[in-house]
């Protein structure tokens, strides 16, 4: 689905779809070791208590002359910013809490193109996810969404950013103490001026696209829902806005065989119809191949793989193999 | 190595570890400590400060005023009527070694409206609300509804936070008047009955010991401005407290459990200790 061929080289151990200068000699920029970006952690559940710009720069101090790291400079001139035409750029992030979590991890989605993320349980792949909707900020390496670097953004203009992405969650994190029409109607109400009737059309134009009757689930309430339901409406409401990008945690764990079909070709139909770029993050590789233009294969703390899923069942390398199993 | 088990955010701090073990574990919980307080001072100043920011989530703010005030009138009325009974009983027996049971009027306005109209409503509500709402915001955190609020675009404290605060702000001193109110009047009905006060003469010395608190402004007896303030600030602890330790629930069912307790512990204490300082300046205000 790529519109021009890149450059893969596929090693074991060590494989970014930006190979670095030592393998194909175009010179990159480094990220410098102690470049720092500020507000480290931007756990926005208890943003407001993690406080204002200032009152970060303030931790970030704090931060910098206990590890005693000389104070970060500003980085210098943008020689190279995000690459064009991306819509999602991971830029040689790290990130880390009591442990690493994510060391030196690069990658990029073009417009239309649908990135599977797979890797074992535990390897950051939701962390990845919160990267890119910058609800975590990177301890180093930048986040370009359309092109703006998201991880210098205040907590107000990061909002903003938010509103051309739809996530679906894990359980669908559906707000249990709303009826399925007032969740799917909930960033309607938030972000637009739309009158009541052009609400109820968009929420109902919304469950139609995913297979759900309207007029059967609008007033039920989240508990009331199976689990392929719920993860339905999670969908129309994380597209209910329109978004130019759609995340995915999980889509379909936890789903009998012919719902995970289900869900897998209503992600394929978003592709298709709305040209959505979407990453999603899955363990379930069957509907991986059939959804991905790429698939990142994230293994200790790094991408280690990053093609189309042809390449990946053609590769010889050992993880590889043994990650597909006897698929 | 270990962080306090209460902060949302843990601090690592490469630099300690030239401390010996023991003082580096210490040296993480004492930041983490200093950690939690500082994270519960934003989010209180922030919860206040949203009240003024738009948007303003009203109908929220409604909803909470029901959730909070309303629903908490029944407990209030029975644990007030209760103690006002209780505190007639017992004081009647002291008073009448001095022969003083006309006074036993003043005692129960004094100490109701003064202090158990305030803590008792305080400790009843931080019970029954405190738990309700860490329970609530708890389990939105770990189902992801609160990343889901922040990734459709809402800041979480202005939709939760703001409005709950806000109504336990208005609430409290109300339930605290109605409290006050119907402790006195259990008061009255101990005294009628037991201790052979008759109605008039009981209610008559209630007035007598609200105006002897002096007046501010002409009109306004010293003794509601101190016997408000206090649910005022307590409406403040019980909210603002039961939302941060929601917010920074993990762990599942059994952190929401957990975070449920801290809460109702945290603002009773709080608040009986809060009280202490108060009054202390309250008198220091008002007394002569």
């Amino acid at each position: 689905m790529a519109d021009e061929p890149r450059d893969q080289t596929i090693a074991p151990g060590g494989t970014r779809n930006r190979p670095d200068a030592a393998l194909d000699g175009e010179p990159r920029r480094r990220i410098e070791d102690d470049e720092r970006v500020p507000a480290r952690r931007a756990a926005d559940a208890t943003r407001g208590a993690l406080g204002t710009t200032r009152e970060r720069r303030v931790r970030q101090a704090i931060r910098d002359e206990l590890s005693s790291h000389a104070p970060s400079d500003r980085p210098l001139a943008e020689e190279e910013g995000p690459a064009s035409g991306a819509v999602i750029e991971l830029e040689r992030v790290h990130l880390g809490f009591d442990r690493p979590i994510l060391e030196d991890v690069s990658f990029l989605a073009q417009e239309g193109e649908t990135i599977v993320v797979v890797g074992e349980s535990g390897t950051g792949k939701s962390t990845t996810l919160k990267l890119i909707l910058r609800l975590l900020v990177p301890d180093s390496g930048r986040v370009y969404i359309d092109g703006q670097d998201i991880t210098q953004l205040s907590f107000n203009e990061a909002l903003r950013v938010r509103q051309k992405m739809g996530m679906v969650f894990q359980g669908a994190a559906l707000f249990d103490s709303m009826s399925v029409y007032e969740n799917v109607a909930y960033p309607l109400r938030e972000h637009t001026a739309l009158s009541e009737e052009e609400i109820e059309e968009r929420v109902r134009e919304k469950l139609d696209f995913v297979d759900l009757d309207p007029d059967q689930v609008m007033d039920k309430l989240p508990s009331e829902l199976s689990g392929g339901m719920k993860k339905r409406v999670g969908i129309a409401r994380g597209m209910a806005n329109n978004p130019e990008i759609m995340l995915y945690d999980e889509p379909t764990s936890g789903l009998d065989p012919l719902t995970t079909g289900t869900i897998t070709r209503l992600i394929m139909k978003l592709q298709r119809e709305l040209s959505v770029t979407s990453v999603v993050v899955s363990h379930d590789i069957r509907s991986a191949f059939r959804m991905a233009s790429y698939i990142a294969l994230l293994s200790e703390r790094r991408i280690t793989f990053f093609g189309t899923p042809e390449e990946m069942t053609g590769t010889d390398d050992p993880y590889i193999r043994t990650f597909l199993g006897g698929f | 190595m270990p962080s306090g088990g209460e902060a949302p955010a843990a601090i690592t701090s490469p630099a300690s570890s030239y401390l010996p073990g023991f003082l580096s574990t210490l040296n993480d919980a004492a930041k983490a400590k200093v950690l939690s307080v500082q994270e519960y001072a934003t989010l209180a100043w922030n919860a206040l400060r949203f009240i003024f920011a738009r948007p303003f989530y009203g109908g929220d703010v409604v909803q909470q005023m029901d959730a909070i005030g309303v629903q908490s009138l029944g407990i209030v009325l029975l644990t007030g009527f209760f103690t006002g009974m209780v505190l007639a009983l017992q004081s009647s027996v002291q008073l009448q070694t001095f022969g003083a049971t006309p006074y036993i009027g003043r005692l129960i306005t004094g100490s109701m409206i003064r202090e158990l109209g305030p803590v008792l409503a305080g400790l009843m509500v931080a019970g029954r609300v405190g738990s309700g709402i860490a329970a609530q915001i708890g389990s939105m955190k770990v189902t992801e509804q609160i990343d889901a609020l922040n990734t459709l675009g809402t800041d979480p404290i202005k939709k939760l936070v703001t409005p709950r605060v806000l109504a336990a702000l208005i609430m409290l001193p109300l339930l605290t008047v109605i409290n006050d109110f119907v402790g006195i009047l259990g008061g009255n009905v101990i005294a009628s009955l037991y201790v052979g006060v008759p109605s008039g003469l009981y209610w008559r010395t209630v007035w007598e010991q609200i105006a002897s608190g002096g007046f501010s402004m002409r009109y306004i007896p010293n003794d509601f401005i101190m016997g408000l303030l206090k649910p005022f600030v307590f409406g403040g602890i019980i909210s603002v407290t039961a939302c941060y330790y929601g917010l920074s629930t993990t762990g599942g069912t059994e952190g929401v459990g957990t975070s449920t307790t801290r809460t109702v512990v945290a603002s009773s204490v709080a608040i009986l200790v809060v009280d202490y300082f108060l009054t202390q300046f309250l008198l220091f205000l008002f007394t002569p």
